[in-house]
């Protein structure tokens, strides 16, 4: 019953993660941007799903809706007020770009979070469920939003799998995740690839965001953590490696719902970030990386 | 948003930034003896974007706008400056020293968290400036000024402290749980904080004499966002009732114990559901959770009390938190202190504030005295503070103890299985 109860709650967390960090490891292979303003995009979008569904009254539908295009908007925000203009700098040498990129998104992720809880609030919110009642799973009661949820994330996942082998452009981004090089060499414009890639990340990481605010809550004062979190599955997977991604995403979760379901709540993460740096101790490319 | 006799202030915040420096500057110039046409300028700290904080600084205001509409205290308008802390100890204590020493003003009413509470406690002796706390809880602040009586006298507790809360609870755990629904069992949820210490010792020892026994005691880190596997362990100890000890942790509880059906009712302390926005903030998750609160809107505590929230709900959009309640008869407290005083001295209002006998809209309100167990804290009992319980029915809360004041019964959404349920279906 228990070892039920952990695989119904674990796979629903694990799923959440792993959209949040697909997103995050795309980037990362094709522009080699690690986006530290990552857990700020999530809340962003939450927080936006919260206030029109919420205060607003617009219902949840509309909210959920309005919240991922927020989300969207942060993330060609973060691209182009932050990331695009440091990586054209003239004045920033070629092999200090990426610690420019990580000091500048990590600075607009605490100008998000001081923002949000200056003109939202700084306390736990909660983003109204798509839908109300539960599901009796072999005698697990499960809310019937977290399978929606599980549903909504493998549905998006599954798309991007479509986008990327089945698409012109998603072929090209594909191409830029492995040789950007050789790309602008045939001729193609790295800069729309990354305008897809932004976007594609975009609606992952709002989607996780939202869904996650009507799973767990969100607050202004998660951002670090969040941020936190995606990085860690991605290390754990690979940098770069979105199927490492996905497989570590369910390694994390289920550790942590192990954790807090057999040890104690409270030491949640603990066991996840000891593996970690376990991880990058003896394999520092992460279990499935390619460099 | 109306305001008369207020100005607001803001630590390092934009905002506020420039209204403040022009107050500051404004305050600077003027002379600092007290006279007939001088405001009482009185602080108040408190957490902007907190349900239970900005309840402080709405009902300080309201408060301000009665005394000033009938006249003022002795010709004296009352002054309300305002400080927001983020929920913050450092920014409450800087606020703290911005009101002593640039904005002048009498005493200061702040913060409904135990941990700044005890935090400006120290302040309130080293700047010999009268502070009241409108919300924090823990036995703690009284100890302070008992063990040190001559330094720590410039702090009041102006809510109940843990015990009182949990005495509280009790008395109605008996009359209800008990006697009524013939609950046995319980396992106490309280978040880790200063306040719920005193508040689980205490109902450690006095639920089992209400007739409930302990199961068990689980505290949970206030930062938790995950209660599905406290509530799954909790439903394996099959109790009759969770005993709540909640108020920082926020919505989330509530919303997974509702989202997730557990069919235990809570019934307890949960500071946030005394607020009606708190029906909103859970998307109705709220529905058949008893709280314990100090006053209702809809109940005659005293004369003051429907009057009083009428006005809030009208120009706040919501009725107040329990510390709106409390802080206007704080302000209150504090003016009639001082006009009794005569003048703006610490020593003078302090004295006058031991001898508060004022009935406000939560009760009557006087403190223990120095030789008691809780020197400066508010009085409990039927004739002073007793507080009431309220349980969320159809998005409004229903007052079901004491049966005096009871306006409804106690109804539970159909996910609930009360004891006599669980006999059926053995």
């Amino acid at each position: 019953m228990r070892a039920l109860q952990i695989l119904v709650d674990g796979f629903a967390i694990s799923t959440l993660y792993a959209l949040g960090a697909i997103g995050f490891s795309l980037i990362f292979g094709v522009s080699g941007v690690l986006n530290l303003a990552h857990g700020g995009i999530m809340v962003a979008a939450a927080v936006a799903a919260w206030y029109i569904a919420g205060p607003l009254g617009a219902g949840q539908y509309v909210g959920a809706l309005l919240g991922v295009g927020v989300g969207v908007v942060f993330a060609f925000a973060t691209y182009g007020l932050v990331v695009r203009p440091i990586q054209r700098s003239r004045a920033i040498p070629d092999d200090e770009t990426e610690i420019f990129v990580l000091t500048a998104t990590l600075l607009w992720g605490i100008m998000i979070q001081e923002a949000i809880a200056y003109f939202f609030t700084d306390s736990p919110i909660t983003v109204r469920p798509l839908i109300n009642g539960v599901v009796d799973i072999f005698g697990v009661r499960t809310p019937a939003n977290e399978i929606l949820t599980a549903a909504i994330c493998w549905v998006s996942i599954g798309l991007l799998w479509l986008l990327v082998n089945r698409t012109r452009a998603g072929k090209t981004l594909l191409a830029a995740s492995i040789n950007p090089r050789a790309l602008t060499l045939l001729g193609f414009e790295l800069s729309s690839v990354y305008l897809l890639v932004w976007a594609i990340y975009g609606v992952l990481a709002a989607i996780a965001g939202v869904l996650l605010a009507m799973f767990l809550g969100t607050s202004s004062n998660n951002i670090g953590v969040l941020t936190a979190s995606a990085f860690s599955i991605v290390v754990l997977g690979g940098l770069g490696s979105v199927s490492g991604s996905l497989i570590a995403a369910y390694i994390i979760g289920y550790l942590e719902t192990v954790t807090a379901y057999l040890i104690s709540p409270t030491l949640r993460t603990i066991p996840s970030l000891l593996l970690l740096v376990l991880v990058v101790y003896l394999r520092p490319q992460g279990l499935f990386g390619r460099r | 948003m109306k305001k008369t006799a207020t100005a607001r202030l803001g630590l390092g915040q934009g905002r506020a930034a420039l209204l403040g420096a022009l107050g500051a500057s404004a305050l600077l110039l003027s002379p600092p003896a007290a006279r007939a046409a001088d405001p009482i300028r009185i602080g108040v700290i408190a957490e902007n974007s907190a349900i239970s904080g900005i309840a402080i600084t709405n009902g300080a205001m309201i408060a301000a706008d009665e005394i000033n509409a009938a006249g003022g205290i002795n010709g004296r308008k009352v002054e309300i400056v305002d400080y927001d802390d983020h929920n913050s100890a450092t920014d409450a204590v800087r606020a703290f020293q911005r009101a002593v020493n640039q904005d002048h003003v009498v005493a200061v009413i702040g913060s409904y968290m135990s941990e700044v509470a005890l935090a400006l406690e120290p302040w309130a002796a080293r700047l010999h400036t009268p502070y009241i706390t409108p919300g924090a809880a823990s036995n703690e602040i009284t100890r302070h000024v008992k063990e040190d009586y001559a330094h720590n006298k410039y702090t009041f507790h102006g809510y109940l402290t843990s015990t009182a809360i949990a005495d509280a609870n009790c008395d109605f755990t008996h009359d209800f749980l008990v006697e009524k629904l013939g609950m046995k069992t319980t396992v106490m949820l309280s978040e880790d904080a200063a306040w719920t210490k005193p508040l689980d010792e205490e109902s450690q020892r006095c639920l089992p004499k209400a007739g409930l026994s302990v199961l068990d005691s689980v505290r949970v880190s206030p930062d938790t966002t995950d209660f599905t596997p406290i509530f799954n362990k909790i439903e394996g100890q099959h109790p009759d009732v969770i005993t709540t000890g909640i108020s920082h942790v926020g919505v989330q509880p509530t919303v997974q114990w509702h989202s997730e059906q557990v069919p235990v009712p809570m019934s307890g302390i949960s500071s946030q559901a005394t607020s009606t926005s708190f029906w909103r903030d859970t998307n109705g998750a709220t529905e058949g959770v008893i709280a314990q609160v100090v006053a209702t809107p809809d109940v005659a505590i005293t004369a003051k009390t429907i009057p009083y929230a009428a006005a809030y709900l009208k120009r706040f959009g919501v009725t107040p938190a329990y510390t709106g309640y409390t802080t206007d008869d704080d302000v209150h407290i504090i003016a009639e202190a001082v006009g009794r005083a005569g003048a703006d001295d610490a020593d003078k209002i302090v004295a006058e504030m031991e001898k508060t006998d004022y009935v406000g809209t939560i009760g009557r309100i006087a403190f223990y005295g120095q030789d008691s167990e809780f020197p400066h804290g508010l009085k409990y009992g039927a004739d002073f503070v007793s507080g009431l319980m309220i349980q969320w029915q159809d998005g409004k809360q229903v007052t079901v103890w004491p049966a005096r004041v009871a306006n409804g019964a106690l109804k539970f959404p159909g996910f609930i299985k009360l004891p006599t349920q669980h006999a059926s279906a053995q």
